[in-house]
Parts: structure tokens; sequence; C-alpha cells
């Protein structure tokens, strides 16, 4: 079932000197309960899409249909935690914001902190966790607004290869869990592929899409295991090739 | 603890005790030359006083109850216009950051105005406000504010876009923002500020006793100065220093316990 279409999305930016056409003529859907990532070279307009979606950029032209009014919930490059708060009151701060600040919520949030390792860290501050630890507080902070479409904006690109390949399985997971939708933007092919059912791959400036493709591959339990599959070099060497041409 | 590491807090302790020991030798030496060079009359003790004569000084002002008269005076104007310089300065810079527009505008007007020598505007101040200790906290505060100013906007402009786009994300207002953000993410680039304006409230205060004043620090060293004596100009300089230090001291003290929360 489709829960959000963007139809023909626009986006000029506008400085003093010129215009630059940065997205044209993006048209996709998200399934719900489906995971979908948005690929291509670096200063693409990738990111411009998500704020397109949220509204924190205005769109130039296009629709952006999203029938439900489902609500956004937006992972930034890096964790963005605030030092001067405990890990609770950081994944707090969304409901603070939008004055939602009740015990049931906050039940909710202490309940995700504890069900995704965190029990222990709850009152520690952000300068104690590992970065990997971070990422999944910066989650649960996005979570607690109980958005039902996740953004993600390259979200792993501040952490280790190690840590990277981990976070990624957490946050697969617990997207599965929570019953949520995603769309990640990414410039790393493999991230894409180990996390996705499908996988849009941008021109470089002005972007337009170039092709779309559906992710199966033999077990796709976790991104972890995705990488394992004999389908993942075919898919890496495929998409790798489309956006090496355009360079 | 291993054998090494005591030997390496030892080592710290030592040479703690090291740069202590020579910075009590230079001041004593300090005195003990100053005070033999005017025994023996190497420099002239008239001009130049003498340690002696330094303290019998301060404690003849105390014994007439005058010395704390002048400090209180001039403790008071400094606290005053460092309050009321540090209240404008941030109610100022948080305007800033609310209009962007506001900030352009009045730009030019804080480069000049930071730029002028504010001892310039001595005279009409005491014009306009007469020959009182509104003058000089006036002249202390057209000191401080502007930096101030300048300073806090600054800080509050450097805040991390991305967490501004996060609490974006959430739909937060500018007022939250501030509040939730650019103030608290500030709090120990404000006091680092605070101990900049202290010590420009010292130097306006001071410039403005020398201006206009009846009492303080400033007026018994410039009375000093106009009867010729030494002793008293001498002694007001000490005190002075012993004051904005531990003022200065107050207020590290207030960011180490900021920061140590943080």
């Amino acid at each position: 079932m489709k829960i959000l279409e963007v139809d023909k999305l626009k986006k000029i930016y506008h400085t003093p000197k010129e215009e630059i056409l940065a997205l044209n003529d993006i048209s996709f859907y998200l399934n719900e309960k489906e995971i979908v990532s948005i690929i291509g070279p670096s200063g693409c307009g990738k990111s411009t899409i998500l704020s397109c979606l949220t509204g924190l950029l205005d769109k130039s032209n296009g629709e952006i249909i999203n029938k439900n009014n489902l609500k956004f919930g937006y992972m930034l490059q890096n964790d963005a935690l605030f030092p001067w708060l405990n890990i609770l009151d950081n994944c707090l701060l969304g409901l603070k914001i939008q004055n939602k600040l009740t015990v049931e919520n906050k039940e909710y949030v202490i309940n995700l902190l504890q069900k995704y390792g965190l029990k222990d860290f709850i009152y520690s501050y952000p300068q104690n966790l590992s970065g990997g630890m971070r990422q999944r507080v910066a989650l649960i902070r996005t979570l607690a607004t109980k958005p039902d479409i996740l953004l993600f904006d390259e979200p792993f690109s501040a952490l280790d290869y190690q840590s990277r390949l981990s976070v990624s399985d957490d946050v697969f997971n617990i997207i599965h869990n929570e019953g949520k939708s995603a769309i990640i933007v990414t410039h790393d092919i493999a991230e894409a592929l180990s996390m996705s059912d499908r996988i849009i791959v941008l021109s470089k400036r002005p972007s337009t899409i170039k092709s779309i493709y559906e992710v199966k591959m033999t077990d796709m339990s976790t991104p972890i295991n995705n990488r394992k599959c004999k389908e993942f070099s075919t898919y890496y060497d495929i998409i790798w090739k489309e956006i090496d041409k355009d360079e | 603890m291993s054998k090494e590491h005591i030997l390496y807090l030892k080592k710290i302790k030592r040479n703690k005790l090291f740069i202590l020991s020579i910075q009590l030798l230079i001041i004593i030496l300090f005195i003990i030359i100053w005070q033999i060079l005017a025994d023996k009359k190497i420099i002239d003790p008239f001009i130049f006083s003498s340690p002696k004569k330094v303290v019998e000084t301060i404690i003849t002002l105390h014994n007439t109850n005058n010395l704390y008269k002048h400090i209180w005076v001039t403790l008071y104007e400094v606290l005053i216009s460092f309050g009321i310089g540090t209240v404008i300065g941030i109610v100022i810079a948080s305007l800033m950051w609310y209009s962007p527009n506001f900030a352009k505008i009045i730009d030019p007007y804080l480069t000049i105005l930071n730029s002028l020598p504010k001892i310039a505007l001595g005279p009409i101040i005491i014009i306009w406000c007469g020959a009182g200790i509104e003058s000089i906290i006036l002249m202390a505060l057209f000191i401080s504010v502007i930096v101030t100013i300048i300073n806090v906007y600054q800080g509050f402009k450097e805040v991390d876009p991305l967490k501004i786009k996060l609490l974006q994300t959430f739909k937060a207002t500018k007022t939250q923002i501030f509040l939730n953000l650019i103030l608290p993410n500030n709090y120990s680039n404000i006091i680092s500020i605070l101990k900049v304006s202290i010590s420009m409230s010292f130097i306006g205060i001071i410039m403005g006793e020398f201006l206009v004043s009846k009492e303080g620090i400033g007026y018994l060293i410039l009375y000093g100065s106009q009867v010729f004596n030494l002793d008293l100009v001498i002694s007001g300089i000490i005190i002075l220093a012993l004051m904005s230090s531990i003022m200065y001291y107050l207020v590290l003290l207030l960011e180490k316990k900021i920061i140590n929360k943080n």
C-alpha cells in the first residue's frame, strides 16, 4: 500500500549570483513498512528531497501526496545530541518542544531505551557513550514523537566502519520492530543495498531519477546477512557503474 | 597504584611547588629591593614611596574609616555597571539573533561605537548626567557593553546548524530554539565574556572616577597625585589590583562550577 507519493518534485536554490536547479522531475513512492534508499553522487541534492518532504524547505514545484497526513521523523548526519542534557532528556527533547511531555510518553521513551540496550545509561551524558550508542539514542529521540515515516540523512557517515555495520543492524531491527517505514539518503552503495527494499539512483545536479532497483536477495533478515548474499555484489556492480558513468 | 604513577604524581606536585615558590620569591624580592632602594635614598621615596609607607598609609586609611568607604563606593559602581552591562549586552545580542535584519541594521553602529575610544564621551556624559555617580556608571557601561554585545552575539551565531535543524524538524519555534539550544549552549561562553567585561567595568569606573568623583579608589589615586602624596597613589593602585583580582577569581569560580555541571 502506497503511503507516500512524490510527483514531479522540483527545487531551485536562489543565491544573489545565480539560481541552481537542484532537483528536477523527481517522482517516487513509499509503501507501508518499506525501506527505500536514495543514492547518488555527493552534492546532488539527496538531502534536499528530505527537507522538502518535511517542509524544512519549500519546494519549487511538484506534488507531495501524504493522504493520511503521516508524521515524519528526521535523523540527521550526526547524532546532534546536546552535551548538557542526559540521555533521557535528550530523548525527550522532541516531546518537550511539541508540548507532549506526558507521563505515558515518558514511559514509552524509557521503555524504548530499555528495549534497545541503553537502560544503564538513561542518566549518563552523551560524551560517555560510544558512537554507536549515541546513534541509537538519536534514533530513540526521533521515535519518541511517534513518527510514521523515518527519514535518514546520511545517518552513519560520522561513524567508523565497524560501528557503521553494527548500527545499521540496530537501526534496521528497530525500524522493523516498531513497524515504521523509512527513506534513507546515502552515498554509500553497500549501505543502501544492505538496508533497503528499493533503491532510487539519482544523477548529478540537476538531479533526476536515473533508475529504480527492487532489491531481492536470498537472505534479507539483517543488513549484515544481506551483505553476505551472492546477489549483493551483482547489484553493487550494476549500481556502481551507473553512478560512475555519471561522474 | 604503580611505582611509576606515584613518581609521576610526585613530579607534577614538585613542579607546582617550584612555580609557586618562584612566584612568591619574585614578589618578596621586589618588595625588599624596593624598600632597600628607598631606605638608601637610591630612589626618591617622595616620588617612589616605599612598602613601609604604603602599609602605613593603608593602616591610616583603615583607622580613619575611609578605606572601606572608598572600596565600597568603587565596588558598588563596578557591580552596578557590570550587572546592567551584562543584562543589556545579552538582551541586545539575543534580539540580534532573533532578527537577522536587526543585526544587519545595527552592525555598522556597533562597529563605530566599538572602535571609538569611549573616554572621549566623558565630557558629554558629565554635562548630561551631572558630576555624580551616574556619570561614572554610564562611562563604564559604554566601555563594557559594546564588547559584551559583540562577543555574546558571536557565540549565539556559532551554534551548530545541525542542532538547529534538529529542533526545526520537531517544528520548534524560534523562542524554543533560543531557550533549549542557543542559551544553554552558550553558558560557558557567556561566563568567559563576563571575565572580560568585569575588567572592562573596572577600567570604566576608574576612568569615570578620574573625571568626576568625591570618593572611590579612583578619586583616592587622583587626589593623591594632585597633592603629591605618592604613598596614597601607590596604596590606591595596590588596593585596586587586589579588588579586581578578587572579582576576576570570583567569576572564575563561577565558571568552574558551571563547567563541572555540564
